[in-house]
């Protein structure tokens, strides 16, 4: 009975086209790397050195045994750990992460808040690295082992190499201080109001509401930090894109091309660049999980009020619940970000192995 | 990256040819400036004008002839502190390389080798772990225990085994099927001496290879943390922390440019070594993106 259930199963399974089943299957992934990654936030919550117990209640009402009771009664510390789990999962999934230490609200309220600053400057870079890092990366290949392949990577190791807390400090003191360029750190100038919050990226609302002085004055205030934020992610994707144009020009079909006498420019760009794009996006992909780990550093140094700026603050006052907040939402933008990426890749390249 | 040596002169696939792949400009450049720091690190003492924590100048002072890289808010000599810096740095980015190394080496082996499900929760674990911005997860993971330098270097060990667990495992699913691993397996060797006799010295280089490409990481994710508030504690003398400060008195640029110099060098020369060494030693197993 069970074995006949499981064959249908099965056969049902293999009856779905195998895009779909594709998608399917990277959505169970998905939602198993979400769950896993709430484990991982619940146990670092549970091995804090100090009792939250003290923490919340203070001194007074902690040394009265029956306050404490009530306490752990009431927020479920009494319970056994798997318990406590998904009583924190269900609290997750009501939009509940428990309440800040230092802003006094609530965490998701706060990062609600925060959250399209870092997404406005996230993509912001990300634009501008996959555009430079893509095109050195394509000269690159184009100028293999000759002189403009060494210097772009020198300056690809130069990119991954510079510390962005540091460069991002240098950038704002040569743009800004010394050369008034940079209007300076936030996101418009003191005093400027927002943009009305339609989509909470204020160069798209500004946009979208024809203020055009602020969304001057909102892209002349993205325009550093963005480009700071960019240059790591320029070094890994030029070095990314010279590999797979490389191994692009191996193949039978770029010579076939070169044979029946097309011009250079249209082999690169026609039969290179793009076989070699489409692995591209998948590691930008990754890539820009990496840009809202650098994103901490320099909101922290531009005062950008997004979310790795709140991070830093909180981490600065051992805010747990806020760090575990940032982690989570982050680490959601992440997992989305790829799986968006991983389907994009299966309907752009039919090649793909979609098993 | 895919450089093949011999494909640009196919009349010298000589050893000659071979061997000078580890002679490239970048690669000497690269190993000049590590050993330079490496240098300065253990001869600190006898070339630092002055003790690093001594406050013993007028506060603030740009870089001047007694004072090279000027004067912090305290009257300490920067020059000096960076040199010391050395001495924080180096040996933690070592020891957090290393102990990734051997983490993720050891549950990549057992993953690979044994297979089946002890493979899939280690794989699935590398996965979730990746799942993070190696930098964010380290910052919750220091939060928990406690910003000290040593909490740092666990936290990002913690984020960064999945890196070499995956190459690792990789490799041995391809040597575990050697005919030379089958036969010692057929001679009687147990599972662990044939990981251990057979298959480990094969492993070596490539992890090897990029625990080298790692180390400029190493160094730039705790100078990072550092500068976050949550590696080095004041005042010991450590680059992303004196980086922190000098961001404090933002007009004294030489408080945070030296520091951040010295981050720069000790990264810069461990990629163009870790890059050269790629090209010489291993030009596929080190290629997964980071």
């Amino acid at each position: 009975m069970g074995q006949g259930m499981a064959a249908l199963v099965r056969q049902g399974w293999f009856a779905i086209p195998g895009l779909v089943r594709f998608v399917l299957r990277r959505l169970a992934v998905g939602v198993f790397l979400c769950v896993g990654v709430t484990l991982i936030a619940f146990t670092l919550t549970q091995v804090v050195p100090g009792d939250p117990i003290s923490a919340s209640l203070g001194d007074a009402a902690a040394s009265d045994p029956e306050i404490v009771a009530a306490f752990r009664a009431r927020f479920g510390l009494d319970r056994p750990l798997p318990e406590q789990y998904v009583i924190y999962l269900g609290n997750l999934l009501r939009g509940d992460l428990g309440e800040s230490l230092l802003t006094r609200r609530p965490v998701a309220a706060d990062l609600a808040h925060y959250m399209s600053a870092t997404i406005e400057l996230a993509v912001m870079a990300m634009t501008i690295a996959m555009v430079l890092g893509v095109a050195l990366g394509v000269l690159a290949a184009m100028f293999r082992d000759r002189w403009p392949d060494q210097v772009i990577r020198v300056v690809s190791l130069a990119g991954v190499s510079v510390p962005t807390f540091w460069l991002s400090l240098v950038c704002l003191y040569v743009f800004f201080f010394i050369l008034g360029w940079s209007p300076g750190v936030g996101r418009l100038s003191p005093g400027a109001p927002a943009p009305a919050a339609i989509t909470g990226l204020f160069l798209v609302d500004a946009a979208l509401t024809r203020n055009w002085r602020v969304f001057h004055d909102a892209l002349a205030h993205i325009a550093l930090p963005a480009m700071v934020l960019a240059v790591y992610t320029i070094g890994a994707i030029t070095r990314f894109t010279r590999a797979s144009m490389l191994e692009a020009m191996g193949q039978d079909y770029v010579r076939t091309a070169r044979a029946k006498g097309l011009p250079e420019r249209r082999v690169i760009l026609g039969h290179v660049l793009r076989p070699a794009l489409a692995a591209i996006v998948t590691v930008s992909g990754m890539a820009f999980g990496r840009m809202l780990g650098g994103a901490v550093l320099v909101e922290a140094v531009f005062s950008w009020p997004g979310l790795g700026e709140y991070a830093y603050r909180s981490a600065l006052a051992l805010d747990l619940r806020a760090i575990m907040g940032v982690s989570l939402v982050i680490a959601a933008i992440y997992i989305l970000v790829n799986l968006v990426v991983d389907i994009l890749y299966a309907v752009i390249d039919p090649r793909i192995r979609l098993g | 990256m895919l450089r093949s040596i011999d494909a640009a002169d196919p009349f010298h696939r000589s050893r000659t040819r071979v061997r000078s792949a580890w002679l490239q400009p970048l690669g000497i450049i690269g190993a000049v400036m590590l050993a330079a720091i490496v240098l300065a690190a253990i001869l600190a003492p006898w070339i630092v004008p002055h003790p690093p924590n001594a406050m013993s100048f007028p506060r603030l002072q740009p870089p001047n002839a007694t004072n090279w890289f000027g004067t912090d808010q305290l009257g300490r000599d920067i020059f000096s502190r960076v040199v010391y810096g050395a001495r924080v740095s180096l040996p933690y980015a070592l020891q957090l390389v290393v102990m990734s190394a051997v983490l993720g080496t050891v549950l990549g082996a057992i993953a690979g080798y044994f297979g089946g499900w002890i493979d899939g929760v280690i794989m699935r674990a590398a996965d979730l772990v990746m799942a993070f911005p190696d930098i964010i997860l380290a910052m919750a993971v220091v939060a928990a225990l406690g910003p000290n330098l040593f909490n740092a270097v666990l936290a990002v060990v913690i984020v960064s085994w999945p890196i070499y667990a995956r190459v690792v495992r990789s490799m041995i699913l391809t040597l575990r099927d050697e005919p030379y691993v089958q036969s010692s397996r057929l001679l009687g060797a147990s599972s662990g001496r044939a990981l251990w006799r057979d298959i480990r010295p094969n492993a070596a280089g490539p992890v090897v290879v990029l625990a080298a490409l790692e180390y400029g990481h190493a160094v730039l994710i705790l100078s990072g943390l550092s500068f976050l508030g949550l590696g080095a504690q004041p005042p010991i003398a450590e680059w992303g922390s004196m980086v922190s400060e000098g961001a404090k008195y933002f007009d004294r640029w030489w408080m945070s440019v030296f520091p951040g110099l010295a981050i720069l060098v000790v990264v810069l020369g461990a990629n163009f070594l870790g890059d050269t060494l790629r090209d010489a030693l291993d030009p596929r197993a080190a290629k997964t993106f980071r």
